[in-house]
């Protein structure tokens, strides 16, 4: 089980329904200033990590899947950055997209790439935007790249530099 | 890569053929080589695939499906190994009896609906009798690629044990052989357990092999997308029937030991088909109106098409009863 901030409560629900569960399961925590930490450690699972990142936890995530045997189950929860991200990984190391459970929680912010500097900026809760790496106007476009794990930003005042509308809070 | 025609079209497009060698392996089985009639290569095709060998019996066109088992890298020539079935509806035992050497025979362009993912970590093949001819081709294929598999193969007897010296010969660890009258099993679960993560297993053999290893898999928390079969059902006989053929306004009989993809093809209409065994979808019927009951035995179609009697695949499908129309 890989969470990051409030997909620690979609954990503590799942082994709330099956304390079973746990005795089996190796959690990976991301907390990003939740404190959550203790009630995940409460609920005894075979192993728990918590990582000060996702940077940080990748190396964790991809070493304990290249350990992996068949019959390993695997269940994001979280952000959608940390989920598309895992995701990745998990495919990479022979997980059909299919068989992996994803659960969204927490904020509805998006991982963005810049299509021009390829730059990518974390937690994008506007649009538009300005790319984190070159400084662009970006709007928040649908089109979503499974291998980057990322939405795709372009840029908005391209023709008419300065025109930028009022960004607005995705999803209201 | 997925096996799904574009556009159904009469039949599967065809390749004249001689027979090159005719190789008796043992009791029941024996290997047929292919090379193209006009002496070049033949289609390209990758491990799984299958071909379909038009047979002219007397008179009677037979049409089987059998899977390629030559090394896809060679195509000057196609192998395939036929078991001979005495109680089956005659196909095998022609090819076994009046098949020689020297002889012009049609088969279909190769179709895979058996691939490997190349992507995977491993692979697995686990192999009931003749079910070994797709991984003859398959276990060329990786080794060429220098990917890791092994094989669990099932046989009868040692004297049945079709291919069994030669794959141990060249590949000792990799092929586990498993005899039936020494009482010895397949220990699946021992098996699928500690699989690395992104193994798949490919299971081909009787029916009964093929549901225990989806089951067993399925149990163990094998994602459904690793656990790759193929099972050709043959058509079975039954009692004759009669339909109607709306589009090409004629009336047909389906006779005992026909098809009714036999039927239509005799009857002169022009009907898709790739795989002859229930399994493709590319002989799927529309039924105009039926009074009567469906003997579904396809692959295909889900438990509510085969209830609601909307469709049929006549490659293996019968039916019983006052009158069926059909959509051809
Ligand atoms: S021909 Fe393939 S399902 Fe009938």
């Amino acid at each position: 089980m890989i969470a990051d901030a409030e997909g620690a409560e979609a954990i503590l629900e799942l082994a709330a329904q099956d304390p079973d569960l746990m005795t089996k399961s190796h959690i990976i925590f991301i907390p990003k200033g939740t404190n959550y930490t203790q009630a995940l450690r409460d609920l005894k699972p075979a192993q728990f990590y918590e990582g000060p990142s996702y940077e940080a936890a990748v190396q964790r995530i991809r070493h304990v899947l290249a350990e992996a045997k068949m019959g390993l189950q695997v269940y994001l929860t979280g952000t959608e950055g940390l989920m598309g991200q895992a995701q990745n990984e998990a495919m990479q190391a022979g997980i059909p997209h299919s068989a992996i459970q994803t659960e969204h929680r927490g904020s509805v912010a998006r991982r963005m790439q810049c299509v021009h500097c390829k730059g990518i900026t974390e937690d994008v809760i506007t649009d538009p935007f300005v790319c984190s790496h070159c400084g662009l106007n970006l709007f928040v476009r649908d089109h979503y790249s499974r291998r980057l794990a990322a939405y795709q930003g372009v840029c908005i005042d391209a023709e008419d530099p300065g025109n930028v509308p009022e960004p607005q809070e995705l999803y209201t | 890569m997925s096996a799904a025609p574009q556009k159904a079209k009469a039949g599967a497009e065809k390749i004249d053929v001689t027979v090159s060698a005719v190789v008796p392996l043992n009791e029941l089985v024996t290997r047929f080589e292919f090379k193209a009639k006009d002496g070049r290569d033949l289609p390209t095709f990758s491990a799984g695939a299958h071909t379909v060998v038009q047979m002219n019996d007397q008179g009677r066109t037979r049409l089987n499906p059998y899977s390629i088992m030559s090394d896809p890298a060679d195509t000057s020539h196609y192998a395939i190994s036929v078991r001979r079935d005495d109680e089956g509806r005659g196909g095998s035992l022609f090819m076994h009896r009046n098949v020689k050497v020297g002889d012009e025979m049609t088969i279909t362009f190769p179709v895979n609906l058996f691939s490997l993912d190349l992507r995977a970590r491993k692979q697995v093949f686990i192999a009931g009798g003749i079910g070994i001819t797709p991984f003859m081709a398959m276990i060329a294929q990786m080794e060429r690629l220098g990917g890791q598999w092994e094989l669990h193969y099932s046989v009868r007897t040692e004297a049945l044990g079709t291919y069994v010296q030669e794959l141990s010969y060249k590949h000792p660890g990799k092929v586990h052989v498993y005899y039936d009258d020494q009482s010895q099993a397949i220990a699946l679960e021992d098996l699928l357990d500690g699989q690395p993560l992104g193994t798949n297993v490919y299971v081909c053999g009787p029916k009964g092999m093929i549901d225990w290893v989806h089951a067993t898999a399925s149990a163990a928390g094998w994602p459904d997308a690793n656990v790759h079969s193929e099972e050709f059902t043959k058509p079975q006989p039954g009692k004759p029937f009669q339909v109607r053929l709306c589009k090409s306004d004629k009336v047909i009989d389906v006779g005992e030991h026909e098809s009714l993809l036999e039927a239509i093809e005799r009857s002169g209409v022009e009907a898709p088909f790739l795989c002859r065994g229930g399994a493709c979808g590319q002989c799927e019927t529309d039924v105009v109106s039926f009074d009567g009951d469906f003997i579904h035995r396809d692959h295909w179609l889900d438990d509510d098409q085969h209830a609601n009697g909307s469709k049929i695949m006549p490659c293996v499908s019968r039916f019983v009863g006052k009158s069926l129309e059909l959509d051809r």
